[in-house]
C-alpha cells in the first residue's frame, strides 16, 4: 500500500500526507485487531449459529459494497451468486461427498463463472438499467433454481453434511465451525480491504466518480467494471457456500430478489463505500430478523421503513457518519 | 380440425390470448415506468405494489361500499394516483439532487412496506373478484372460445396506451412533458411549473399501474404478492424495449406477452424465463434496447 493510496482516500484535507497515512494505517491496524479480538470473544458471549449467520451476511454485504460503494454499480441481483453458490456447495457436499472446504470452493467457482457471464452482460448498460438487468438476470437464476432437479425445487437441498474440514477435523460442533467461518470471513474481508487500497481500487473509484474522465485517462473502464463484478460475485458465492454448510441447507430464499434487497439494505444501513459499514449493517439487519421473528409478517414492513428512513435522512449510513466525525475513512 | 405443428388450434389460440393479456399488463405497466423514468429519471420499484393496490382498491370498493367494477375502473386509479402524488411530494421530490439510485432504493422500501401491510391485513391466499355482469360469458369464434372479459382487457389496455401516447405526442400538456424530459431547467425558465408537472407525471404513471390492477382483479385473484414478481418481468420488458420511446414500450409489452404465450405452447418449461433470455439476446445485439436511444 503506497502513501498516495491512503492519502488519496483520506478525507482530512490540508494535513500533510505522511501524517494522514500514518494515522490511517494505525487506525486500521487498531480496528483490525479489535475485529479479530471481537471474533475470538464473541462465541463465548453469543449463540455461535447466530454469529455465523451474521458473518456470512457480513461477507455477502462486504462483497456487494465492493461493487456498489467502490465501483458505483448497484447490483440488485446479488442473491443469484449467493444463492446459487449455496446450492452448488450443498450439492457438492451432499451428493458428491466433497469435504466442506472443497464444497465451498465449488460454490465460489460457480459464482465466479456466473458473475463473469452476467457481469459481461450487465455492464453493457449503466446506472438504473444496470440495476434492472442484474435483477432480471437474478430472477432467471431463481426460475432455473425453481425448476432444476438438483436444487430440489420448493424443498431445497436439506440435510447437507457439515463433514470434516480437510477430511480430518469434524465440524459438527458449532464452536469449531464458528472459527472456520470466522477465518473465511476474515480472509474475504481482508481481501476486499486489500482490493480497495490497491491501485486497482483507486482506478475503480475514479470510474465511480467520473467514468468519462477515467476513459480519457486511458483506462479500459469496462474491463475494470467486469473485474470488480466478478470479484464481488465470487465473494458473494464464498459467503453463500459457507452459509449452506453452516445451516446444512440451500433453499429458494437465498436466490429470491428479497435476498438481493436485504443485502443492499445491510450495505445502506452500515454505509456504502465504507470498509466496516457492511459488518455493522449485517449485524443490525440479522439481529433485527432474529429478535423480531415473533412479529413475523412485520419484518418486511420494518425493513421497508428502514430503507425509507436511510434513503431520506441517513444516506451515509452509520459508519459513514462516524467516518465524518473522526475525519478518517473507516 | 387442422393441426399446426402438432398443436391443436384451441391450445394455440388459447395461449396466444393469454399471452396477449399478459402483454396488455406488460404494456400498461412499462408505459407507466417509461413516463416516470422520462421525467424523474428514477425507476419506480413500487410499480408492482401500486398495481396490486389498484386491484385491492377495486376489491375494497366492492366489499365495503358496494361500488361496482365500472366505477372502480375510474376511482381506483385516481386513489392509487393520489397516493403516488403524496409519495412524490413527501419523498421523491426531496431526492432530485442525489444519485438516482436512491430513488430506486426508496421505492423498493415503499414496495416492501405496501406489500407487507396488505399481507398483514388480508393474508396471501388471494381474494376473489367477480367478472362484471356485462362482460360475463363469451363468444365461440369457431377456432376458439373467446371470453368477453379477456377481450375487454386487451381492448381497454390498448385504448389506454393509445390515448396516453396521443396525449403525450399531440397535446400541449404532452409537449410540456416531452420538453421537460429533454431539459427541465429550460422549460422551467419558460414559466412552466416543472415541480407540479413532475408530481402529476408520477401520479399519472402510478395511476396507470392502478388501472392495470383493476383490469387484472377479475382474472387473477386479488393478492398482496400479485405485483411483486410481475414487476421484475416488466423491468426486463423495459430493458428490451429501451425507455427512449413511448410507443416502443407499448409495442414491446404486447409483443413479449405473445412470445411468452407461444413459448407456453411449444416449450412450456421455458415460459417463465423466455423474457429474460430475450433480454440477454437484446443486450448482446443492441444494448440500448430495441427502441432505445444510445446513452
Amino acid at each position: 500500500m503506497t502513501t498516495q493510496d491512503i492519502a488519496a482516500s483520506g478525507t482530512a484535507a490540508g494535513e500533510p500526507i505522511d501524517t494522514v497515512a500514518r494515522g490511517n494505517s494505525r487506525l486500521y491496524g487498531a480496528l483490525f485487531i479489535a475485529l479479530i479480538v471481537g471474533l475470538l470473544i464473541a462465541p463465548h458471549l453469543l449463540y455461535p449459529v447466530f454469529l455465523m449467520k451474521v458473518l456470512c451476511f457480513a461477507l455477502f454485504a462486504a462483497a456487494l459494497n465492493l461493487l456498489l460503494g467502490y465501483g458505483g454499480l448497484l447490483s440488485f441481483g446479488h442473491a443469484a451468486y449467493f444463492g446459487f453458490a449455496s446450492y452448488v456447495s450443498a450439492h457438492a457436499a451432499k451428493v458428491w461427498g466433497l469435504t466442506p472446504e472443497l464444497a465451498i470452493l465449488a460454490g465460489t467457482a460457480t459464482a465466479v463463472v456466473l458473475g463473469l457471464i452476467f457481469g459481461a452482460l450487465a455492464i453493457r448498460r449503466q446506472g438504473i438499467y444496470f440495476a434492472m438487468i442484474t435483477l432480471a438476470l437474478a430472477q432467471l437464476i431463481y426460475f432455473v433454481s425453481l425448476q432444476s432437479a438438483f436444487t430440489g425445487g420448493e424443498d431445497g437441498i436439506q440435510g447437507v453434511p457439515r463433514g470434516n474440514l480437510f477430511g480430518v477435523i469434524p465440524l459438527t460442533d458449532d464452536r469449531t465451525l464458528y472459527y472456520v467461518v470466522a477465518a473465511i470471513f476474515l480472509f474475504g474481508f481482508l481481501l476486499i480491504f486489500r482490493i480497495i487500497h490497491s491501485p486497482f481500487g483507486q482506478v475503480l473509484r475514479a470510474i465511480r466518480d467520473n467514468e468519462p474522465r477515467a476513459i480519457s485517462l486511458g483506462y479500459r473502464t469496462t474491463q475494470y467494471k467486469l473485474a470488480v463484478f466478478v470479484l464481488s460475485a465470487g465473494l458473494a458465492g464464498l459467503a453463500g457456500g459457507t452459509k449452506a454448510i453452516v445451516f446444512q441447507l440451500a433453499s429458494l430464499t437465498d436466490v429470491h430478489w428479497t435476498m438481493s434487497g436485504e443485502v443492499v439494505l445491510m450495505t445502506l444501513v452500515g454505509g456504502m463505500g465504507t470498509i466496516f459499514g457492511p459488518i455493522v449493517g449485517s449485524v443490525i439487519v440479522v439481529s433485527m430478523q432474529n429478535y423480531l421473528a415473533s412479529f413475523g409478517a412485520w419484518v418486511p414492513i420494518i425493513q421497508g421503513i428502514v430503507f425509507v428512513v436511510c434513503v431520506m435522512l441517513f444516506r451515509e449510513g452509520i459508519i459513514g457518519v462516524l467516518s465524518r466525525w473522526v475525519k478518517r475513512p473507516l | 380440425m387442422f393441426e399446426l405443428l402438432g398443436v391443436s388450434p384451441q391450445v394455440l389460440f388459447g395461449q396466444l390470448l393469454l399471452g396477449l393479456i399478459n402483454g396488455s399488463f406488460y404494456a400498461v405497466l412499462s408505459l407507466g415506468l417509461a413516463i416516470i423514468f422520462g421525467l424523474l429519471n428514477i425507476i419506480n420499484f413500487a410499480h408492482g405494489a401500486q398495481y396490486m393496490m389498484g386491484a385491492f382498491v377495486a376489491w375494497m370498493l366492492l366489499q365495503y361500499a358496494g361500488v361496482g367494477y365500472w366505477w372502480s375502473l375510474l376511482i381506483a386509479p385516481l386513489v392509487v394516483g393520489a397516493t403516488g402524488i403524496v409519495i412524490e411530494r413527501l419523498f421523491l421530490s426531496r431526492l432530485q439532487n442525489v444519485d438516482h439510485l436512491y430513488g430506486l432504493l426508496l421505492t423498493f422500501g415503499l414496495a416492501l412496506i405496501i406489500q407487507g401491510v396488505f399481507r398483514n391485513e388480508y393474508g396471501v391466499s388471494g381474494l376473489p373478484y367477480g367478472i362484471p355482469r356485462e362482460l360475463a360469458g363469451g363468444n365461440n369464434l369457431g377456432f376458439m372460445f373467446l371470453p368477453n372479459y379477456r377481450a375487454w382487457v386487451v381492448v381497454a389496455a390498448l385504448a389506454v396506451c393509445i390515448v396516453t401516447w396521443l396525449v403525450i405526442e399531440r397535446t400541449r400538456l404532452g409537449a410540456y412533458l416531452r420538453a421537460a424530459t429533454e431539459n427541465a431547467t429550460l422549460v422551467g425558465a419558460f414559466g412552466i411549473n416543472v415541480p407540479m408537472l413532475v408530481t402529476l407525471t408520477y401520479g399519472f404513471g402510478v395511476a396507470l399501474a392502478g388501472f392495470a390492477g383493476v383490469l387484472a382483479a377479475p382474472i387473477y385473484a386479488v393478492n398482496p404478492n400479485m405485483g411483486a414478481d410481475l414487476i421484475i418481468v416488466v423491468f426486463a420488458v423495459v430493458v428490451i424495449g429501451g425507455m427512449g420511446s413511448i410507443l416502443g414500450s407499448i409495442v414491446t409489452g404486447f409483443a413479449l406477452g405473445i412470445v411468452e404465450g407461444l413459448t407456453k405452447v411449444f416449450y412450456p418449461e421455458a415460459s417463465s424465463t423466455v423474457i429474460f433470455v430475450i433480454m440477454i439476446l437484446v443486450l448482446l445485439v443492441k444494448p440500448a434496447g430495441l427502441f432505445g436511444r444510445a446513452a
